[in-house]
């Protein structure tokens, strides 16, 4: 549900940024540790960008894998989830990657 | 600058991805091996005009959340300036945050000044229990909204206005899952769950978890008439957040609540 105040935060923060200018292409990282659902950002997208210079533009989300060093094994791990655990059982894990919540680019009309 | 939150937008670099129109020699002296027959022995008319890019991308690589952020800094540095200890507590709807701080509020009445920001969707209900138990209080009604963002925390501070040196307590909306994404520039967070809601919530919810410094385990007087693992609750919390602090508490029965309250005074 936060997805919508986080979809608002983008078209908030693309608008600041391109003024008047129309919008073709917005391009979000989204990790998968990042507590973010990009399937329901995409159902919002539309909705909140009507009216505002990012109507009608093209959404793509680039899904960022959760990624790990575990204290334990010292080994690197993938996590599909939050619920980290390394496969030798240790949860004393730092978080490399994936938890990107990002605007990468926006494509805007010349 | 940007003028809504005064961040920077010095990151922003322009890059022109659309075709350019060939106006430059290409002076190749290497020898490319290139066996296959390439028919090319006509002449390419090149007296028209190439379209110049439609559109142009500018690579802006900046954090979904960076307004929240700066509202957030601001609040934290109005904190400071206050020397005001800020937490904000989350939980689903019906853990007991509100009898929690109720009860802060009449015990620790006369050791230390507290003040609440009351987050809920709709009605003033939580906030006249406050009132009635003896804090200053406001409102945020978030309408539709599933938790406090900087930006409402900030408007509440200022028609709060609490004292130097005092403690604002900010009960976040019930909600498990969007409040953990929000910094609302306090120091800590803190997740309240009740023994009712069993003991997997962690690995159901680990972002909240794990965004919290502090797990309160509330309603433990009802332990004895629920099916709630309190070791393995803990166990599992730690499992998201290996430096997660604990209390487990009954807030109307009274159980456990210095340790409550000696985490919060250790905060100050």
């Amino acid at each position: 549900m936060h997805e919508l105040s986080i979809t608002e935060s983008v078209i908030a923060a693309v608008t600041e940024k391109v003024g008047d200018r129309k919008v073709e292409r917005v391009t979000l990282a989204v990790g998968k540790l990042s507590g973010v659902v990009a399937e329901s950002v995409y159902f919002y997208f539309d909705l909140c960008a009507e009216g505002t210079p990012l109507e009608g533009a093209k959404l793509e989300i680039v899904e960022v894998p959760g990624k790990a060093y575990c204290r334990t094994c010292t080994n690197e791990v993938e996590l599909v989830d939050m619920i980290a655990l390394c496969p030798c059982g240790s949860a004393d894990l730092e978080i490399l990657a994936g938890e990107d919540l990002r605007i990468k680019e926006v494509e805007v009309a010349l | 600058m940007c003028t809504t939150c005064g961040c920077s937008s010095d990151e922003v670099t322009v890059t022109d991805l659309g075709p350019l129109p060939h106006t430059h020699d290409h002076d190749h002296d290497h020898d490319h091996d290139h066996d296959h027959d390439h028919d090319h022995d006509h002449q390419h008319p090149h007296d028209h005009v190439h379209p110049g890019p439609t559109t142009q991308t500018l690579v802006l690589e900046e954090p979904i959340l960076a307004k929240n952020d700066a509202l957030a800094d601001a609040n934290r540095q109005w904190f400071a300036d206050r020397r005001i200890l800020a937490v904000n507590l989350m939980s689903s709807p019906g853990s007991g945050k509100t009898t929690l701080l109720e009860r802060t509020i009449r015990d620790l009445s006369g050791e230390l000044e507290l003040s609440v920001v009351e987050g809920d969707q709709e009605t003033l209900l939580d906030a006249d229990r406050i009132k009635a138990a003896g804090a200053r209080v406001i409102q945020i009604n978030t309408g539709a909204g599933c938790h406090l963002d900087a930006g409402m925390v900030a408007r509440g501070l200022s028609a709060l206005d609490p004292p130097s040196r005092s403690v604002v307590l900010i009960e976040n909306v019930g909600n498990l899952v969007c409040p953990a994404l929000f910094d609302l520039g306090e120091r800590a967070k803190i997740v309240i769950m009740s023994v009712t809601e069993g003991h997997d919530k962690p690995l159901k919810y680990p972002q909240m978890f794990r965004a919290a410094t502090l797990m309160v385990v509330n309603k433990i007087d009802l332990l004895p008439y629920v099916n709630f693992d309190a070791d393995q609750c803990i166990s599992y919390a730690r499992q998201i957040n290996p430096k997660l602090e604990v209390v487990t508490v009954s807030a109307t029965r009274g159980d456990g609540l210095d340790s409550w309250y000696g985490w919060l005074k250790a905060q100050r």
